[in-house]
């Protein structure tokens, strides 16, 4: 006996998405989710991030790691809240994990959730967390052809961010070409050139998160 | 790889959906997915048979379909099925192309044991 089935595999994961879409737009909260390889860079943006922003908006962290609370106390040490998920292994975080994330973190005193994936560029790009915008974070030490390995992740971000473009001008990397390359996969990818570092281009980038969290 | 994960949801998939219609052992699984929304064979058909083992669907056949996704060169409007790995347009080699939208990773069809 054969049956048709035709349901979403991951219909679970889609259901507490859509419940945490609609949670973040009644409270009035801005939601991302950073998704990057391990070591490009994401927390190192969202501290500057957030010391640069201080005074003008609220962010709060969910970090996501295999192992480990590191992450989240480099957050905590800026004065904003965080909370750690530990994923004992499993390589992306799941809806779920955000939903009940959610309730450990003080929301009225928040404009802005950042959700930083775990460190990997496939797994997390097929688990929609109910973020509003996706920003991928693709630094210059990985080199510039990370677009033809890895289409898929370009084509599902809305934000590319690319960090540590201090370190350009040591490495073989070429701007221009991944701008190109990632566009073509994606045509309303925007592009911010970035260093976490010297803070180079830093303003772009928090212009339009301050602009983007307002609209809401 | 994101096919540990895909089979395991999978698997409660294919069990919430059979439950109700027979507790015989499942014998073939048909999914499909798109090209965003993409999976890799054999990755996935490792990652299944692994998590298929002592359940109802240990030693089912896997049928992946991969579903692709129709695009249009803007420049010389040639309708063709678009590759992430090689992002222009087969004829003018424009990068200009309105992708579609991507199939989603779906659980098809399941067949049971048959009786004997
Ligand atoms: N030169 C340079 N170094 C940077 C920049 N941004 C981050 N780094 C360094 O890169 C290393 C990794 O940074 P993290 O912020 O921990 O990266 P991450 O993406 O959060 O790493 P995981 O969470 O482990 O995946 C640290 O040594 C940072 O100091 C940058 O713009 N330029
Ligand atoms: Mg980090
Ligand atoms: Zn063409």
């Amino acid at each position: 006996m054969k049956i048709k089935v035709n349901k979403k595999i991951l219909a679970k994961n889609e259901d507490f998405a859509v419940a945490n879409r609609k949670f973040f737009k009644k409270q009035g909260l801005f939601c991302i989710n950073m998704i990057s390889s391990p070591g490009s860079g994401k927390t190192t943006i969202l501290t500057e991030t957030i010391k640069l922003l201080k005074n003008k908006i609220r962010i709060g962290v969910i970090e996501g790691d295999l192992q480990t609370e590191i992450d989240a106390e480099r957050i905590r040490k800026t004065g904003a809240q965080a909370y750690q998920i530990e994923t004992q292994g499993a390589c992306h975080l799941n809806a779920e994990q955000i939903t009940n994330a959610l309730s450990k973190l003080d929301l009225e005193k928040l404009d802005i959730i950042v959700i930083e994936n775990v460190g990997n560029l496939v797994c997390p790009a097929d688990f929609d967390l109910g973020e509003e915008k996706r920003v991928f974070v693709l630094s210059t030490a990985e080199g510039d052809d990370k677009c033809a390995k890895y289409p898929q992740s370009f084509a599902k971000a809305d934000i590319l961010l690319l960090n540590k473009i201090d370190l350009t001008k040591y490495l073989d990397f070429d701007i221009a070409r991944v701008k190109k390359d990632a566009m073509k996969l994606n045509k309303n990818l925007k592009i911010f050139e970035i260093s976490a570092k010297t803070l180079e281009g830093m303003d772009n980038w928090l212009n339009w998160l301050l602009k983007s969290s307002k609209k809401k | 790889m994101h096919e540990a994960a895909v089979a395991e949801n999978l698997l409660q998939s294919i069990i919430a959906a059979s439950t109700e219609h027979s507790d015989k052992k499942i014998v073939r699984v048909v999914i499909s997915c798109g090209q965003i929304n993409a999976i890799n064979d054999e990755a996935m058909q490792f990652a299944f048979a692994a998590v298929a083992e002592d359940t109802i669907c240990e030693g089912a056949i896997l049928e992946i379909k991969h579903i692709p996704l129709k695009s249009q060169c803007r420049k010389c409007k040639l309708e063709f099925d678009f590759d992430f790995y090689s992002p222009t347009c087969p004829d003018c080699d424009s990068g200009d192309i309105a992708i579609g939208a991507d199939a989603p990773l779906l659980l098809e069809e399941i067949e049971f044991e048959e009786d004997d």
